[in-house]
């Protein structure tokens, strides 16, 4: 087999020195991505610093009244979290509609936001893939892409992120904190992530050698009453084809706080903000989330198989924002 | 010497009785091995480098740096692997060409194998594959298939079937279905891929293999090498499904190359993703169906066409036009199944081959023909029951279609069924059911099996006959205490050797018919010596039987198993999930031996029918010509969670004049399966599916009857 480095770190100055010390290093949290890609050969890390046993994995209220959540809690105890499931039931509900139970206690907060897209071209070594060799192209663009991106998309990449607790995330406005040898350092999600353009090798902002370390949840009432609805091709074990985290508070018949993110339509999850916009101080009608998909989904630029997405989500948005306005009625 | 017992005992009635699977508890603790598995001293390990690209020539093999790597024993190629005899008839005809591995430099499709590396561990031969070299000459490719395709012929293995005009009794009919359905390229993914382990032993060749007839494998094995037949034992104690996909594949080839030229035990074990260029696959399928009915239903013609695909070095056909051949009472019949060549892979036999997608096809149509003429489908089918076969004018050897339909309406609640399609909701979901035929051939096949009487009052069954999963040890153990009339306990059941002698494979639903026959044979001809009195010696009393003659004696009847399927599903159109809420299949299967594994078969066939429906389907890659995500993350097939209550049960279906009575069961239950499925989503959304898989964005953008397109 292709030998790697493994070290184990014990707290997180040293995880981050032994990250520091080596481009090829890797943070290991619990390899549900990261392994599988080793077996076959899309991932080649030099060395794997294992951080399963660091001190970040625990869950805490913030002063605000927000959450923190400790960069290595399994996506299990995440869902399972009673503050979790109450102040933010979309991320509880993210969480459970990904992967299966015995993944779900395995893999990481962390490692849920770097973990990479299953496009078919990129978990392939023998095709060709801009993101995992920069400038040998993108077969999906005219070859398989029914499941690809419809916003934020380039000529170089058309995947899209697997992640539904990232778009549960999204919503929230989560903040990733991190650490490097030259300190601490935090970035919205919102910035977590870089847009595609020429370069979808790069995938994120944070600086070279940087551990992630956790994640806060500013406090937002709304999203007591939110929800997660995910679309995919099978009922169990499948990513996404398009998902949405919606959260709404209507006051007498008015939208006064909204927030909406879509999944597996680009490469991060996606802040439907001009949804959000246009739905902000409206009514809380059918019409008017349409009117307010319609105006996030105008930027859209399907490809020719999957124009379907364009549809999904705008159904999505109508079908899960009633679903909450009628709850929200009783 | 002891007494005879046997011929006072007169214990039977372990057939139609439930038992558990003999092996069960070794294989559910670990303890059963399987091929990959079995240890053996300075076993060394081979590991498949097949083509990055899809046609072309093999410009070098650049073995120099490979042959320096940790652990590595040798690297065989085109350039330098022993020759093989590919020119012969095997048990399925002649060989397929990808597995005469290493004879020349052509690439006639992705994924060919191009070079096996055997190192040490299969790690080191891994981590050696991936590091080879190897340098192609590229030349353009052709993988589209579709119904237009260019090149279309009928094969010399077709024969079409022309009874009356049918062109003529459509004109003449007052209602007329003319559809075009489409199945993608399917695959059998059994979850244990395929391993062997080939060793030489005292001038004998010895393969520990997985697969579904070691005869089979072992005669292929020794054509291909020049061997006496004699010469070749091949094993296969534990497979872990094989769905028409474990005969004889590049993996056993590959090994006894390498054995011969090491001199030592060799195993290559294929990856999930060779798998889905190594071991064959369904053909997608493009096919048209007319059928042409007076007002009340009954059928003046029935017209199905069908195309599939096959590789430019071997002809497969898949024969999906054949499903209808012996279903409908009609005044005109044509079937033709063609095909088409492109530079892919060869397609094979892939459970329930031709009538699983042919069925899809033709009960889809049948559903269509009972809207238009304001029938109830079931009603539909009963008035077109034919006397004989609609195209041989046989008879059938029993024929109970329509009383796997009375029992299966009467058990799903089919009477308060309203026709009308698109009007029952709940919640977000739109609800409907639906229902289809089902059938498959029972055919029989010679094949030999010995029966000993040991000393100690057991008796010790020897047959070739593999057990993929299916229960067939079980089974065939019951079929033997029952014939011999002792207790299953006093069975010992060997199988899965080929020196126990030529025996019918796992397939085509014949292997328990064909081997059951040659046990009882064996078994009645014991008695009969046994009856003659003395003692047993204690190398016990063997008798040998040969159904050679017998099975060429069969009556030339018309022999079906038969099913009817039934399904209900929530649709929501706006999503376009479809969840199946759940599935009855009823069948008329001949003697049922073991009640319990029969029940796993047929739900098993079933749940294949649910995927297929639904799920599954493998991309290729136009520019590439190689598969997109040929992985279980990328193939999706139905998850646990996709499955629903699933109910199979039977109905008496008894042929006196059969010599087993026993038919298959292992591909029934997926025949009608996905068009019952496919009925119930257009009950409930007014929009017909004639497209498989059934996925989330063709639902969206078909939508609702009401709504229109789009």
């Amino acid at each position: 087999m292709r030998e790697f480095g493994y070290q184990r770190a014990s707290d997180v100055q040293g995880a981050v020195a032994l990250l520091g010390a080596d481009p090829g290093a890797r943070a290991l949290g619990g390899g549900t991505n990261l392994v599988d890609l080793m077996k076959t050969g899309v991932e080649r890390p030099a060395q794997l610093v294992d951080i399963r046993e660091l001190p970040l994995d625990r869950i805490e209220t913030t002063d605000d009244g927000g959450l923190r959540i400790g960069a290595t809690v399994t996506n299990s105890d995440l869902a399972a979290h009673p503050e979790v499931r109450r102040r933010y039931p979309a991320l509880a509900q993210a969480v459970l509609a990904g992967a299966s139970g015995q993944l779900r206690n395995m893999a990481t907060v962390g490692g849920n936001l770097l973990q990479r897209t299953r496009c078919g071209y990129f978990t392939d070594v023998t095709q060709a893939c801009n993101k995992r060799s920069p400038g040998s192209g993108c077969p999906a663009v005219e070859g398989e892409h029914h499941q690809h991106a419809i916003l934020g998309a380039s000529a170089h990449c058309v995947a899209v992120h697997p992640s539904d607790m990232g778009v549960a995330l999204a919503a929230f406005d989560a903040v990733v904190h991190y650490e490097t040898a030259d300190g601490p350092g935090e970035l919205p999600l919102a910035e977590f992530y870089l847009p595609v353009g020429t370069t979808p090798h790069l995938e994120t902002a944070l600086p070279p050698g940087a551990l992630i370390t956790g994640l806060t949840l500013p406090p937002a009432p709304v999203a007591a009453a939110s929800r997660y609805r995910k679309v995919r091709e099978r009922a169990s074990y499948a990513f996404a084809i398009g998902s949405i985290a919606a959260a709404l508070d209507v006051r007498d018949g008015v939208v006064h706080e909204v927030r909406l993110a879509f999944g597996a339509v680009a490469s991060r999850p996606w802040r439907a903000r001009e949804a959000e916009r246009a739905l902000t101080g409206g009514p809380a009608t059918a019409e008017a989330f349409g009117a307010a998909a319609d105006a996030e989904l105008a930027a859209a630029a399907p490809l020719p198989h999957n124009g379907y997405k364009v549809t999904l989500m705008r159904n999505l948005v109508v079908a899960v924002l009633t679903e909450l306005a009628e709850e929200a009625a009783r | 010497m002891t007494t005879v017992t046997t011929s006072t005992a007169g214990t039977t009635g372990s057939v139609g009785a439930a038992h558990a699977r003999l092996e069960g508890r070794d294989k559910v603790t670990g303890a059963a091995r399987y091929a990959g598995e079995v240890p053996f001293a300075e076993l060394a390990h081979g590991w498949l480098v097949l083509s990055t690209i899809t046609r072309g020539r093999i410009r070098s093999v650049e073995t120099g740096p490979v042959l320096e790597m940790p652990g590595v024993l040798t690297v065989l190629h085109h350039g330098n692997a022993p020759r093989i005899d590919g020119n012969y008839q095997g048990m399925m005809g002649p060989p397929d060409p990808v597995i005469q591995v290493f004879q020349h430099d052509r690439v006639p499709h992705a994924g060919w194998p191009v070079a096996l590396v055997v190192a040490e561990t299969s790690e080191q031969a891994r981590e050696a594959a991936e590091s080879l070299v190897v340098r192609y000459e590229e030349e353009p490719h052709d993988v589209v298939f579709g119904a237009g395709s260019p090149g279309a012929y009928v094969p010399d293995s077709e024969t079409p079937t022309e009874k009356g005009d049918v062109e003529a009794e459509l004109a003449s009919s007052a209602v007329v279905v003319d559809a075009e359905y489409t199945t993608p390229e399917e695959h059998h993914s059994a979850m244990e891929p395929h391993a062997a382990m080939a060793r030489w032993d005292s001038g004998r060749l010895e393969v520990v293999d997985s697969n579904q007839g070691s005869m089979w494998v072992a005669s292929e094995l020794a054509k291909l090498f020049s061997l006496d037949p004699g010469a070749v034992r091949v094993r296969s104690e534990h497979v872990g499904g094989a769905f028409g996909a474990k005969g004889i594949r590049p993996h056993q080839v590959c090994a006894v190359m390498a054995a011969t030229v090491l001199h030592r035990p060799v195993r290559v074990v294929l990856t999930r993703r060779q798998t889905f260029s190594l071991v064959g696959y369904r053909s997608p399928t493009a096919q048209r169906v007319r059928l042409g009915a007076d007002a009340d239903g009954r059928l003046r013609a029935v017209d199905h066409q069908a195309l599939s695909v096959t590789s430019t070095v071997h002809e497969f056909l898949e024969r999906s036009a054949d499903a209808g051949r012996a279903m409908y009472a009609a005044d005109a019949l044509h079937t033709v199944n063609r095909l088409v060549r492109v530079d892919v892979p060869t397609p094979t036999f892939m459970r329930a081959p031709g009538e699983a997608p042919g069925s899809f096809a033709l009960e889809s149509a049948l559903d269509e023909l009972a809207e238009k003429c304001g029938i109830d489908p079931i009603a539909l089918r009963a008035r077109n029951e034919p006397a004989v076969g609609p195209a041989s004018g046989l008879p059938f050897s029993s024929r109970n279609l329509l009383a796997c339909f009375d029992e299966g309406a009467a058990r799903f609640g089919w009477a308060q069924r309203d026709p009308r399609p698109g009007i029952r909701r709940e919640g977000r979901w739109l609800l409907g059911t639906g229902t289809a035929a089902s059938s498959f051939p029972s055919g029989a096949a010679p094949s030999t099996a010995s029966v000993t009487a040991e000393a100690d009052g057991s008796f010790t069954v020897r047959i070739t006959a593999a057990d993929v999963g299916t229960g067939a040890r079980t089974a065939l153990t019951l079929i033997a205490a029952d014939a011999l009339e002792v207790a299953p306990e006093r069975i010992r059941m060997k199988i899965a050797d080929s020196d126990f002698g030529p025996a019918m494979v796992a397939g085509g639903s014949m292997g328990t018919r064909s081997w059951a026959w040659a046990v009882t044979t064996a078994a009645a001809d014991l008695r009969e010596q046994l009856a003659l009195g003395g003692g047993i010696p204690p190398q016990g009393i063997t008798v040998r039987a040969d159904t050679g003659a017998a099975v060429q004696a069969l009556t030339q009847k018309e022999r079906h198993s038969f099913g009817a399927q039934f399904a209900e599903v929530a649709v929501d159109v706006t999503s376009g999930e479809v969840r199946v809420r759940r599935m009855l299949g009823v069948f008329a299967a001949g003697r049922i031996v073991n009640p319990l594994t029969a029940r796993s078969q047929f739900i098993g066939g079933m749940t294949w029918g649910l995927s297929m429906a639904l799920h599954e389907e493998a991309v290729r890659d136009q520019a590439s010509g190689g598969h997109v995500g040929a992985d279980l993350a990328g193939y999706h097939f139905a998850a646990h969670a996709d499955v629903p209550p699933i109910e199979a049960a039977w109905v008496e279906d008894p042929d006196p004049d059969d010599p087993v009575g026993i038919k298959g069961i292992g591909e029934i239950g997926i025949v009608g399966a996905a068009a019952a499925i496919a009925n119930a989503v257009w009950h409930a959304t007014g929009v017909r599916h004639r497209n498989l898989p059934i996925r989330p964005d063709r639902v969206l953008q078909a939508g609702t009857a009401a709504h229109g397109a789009g």
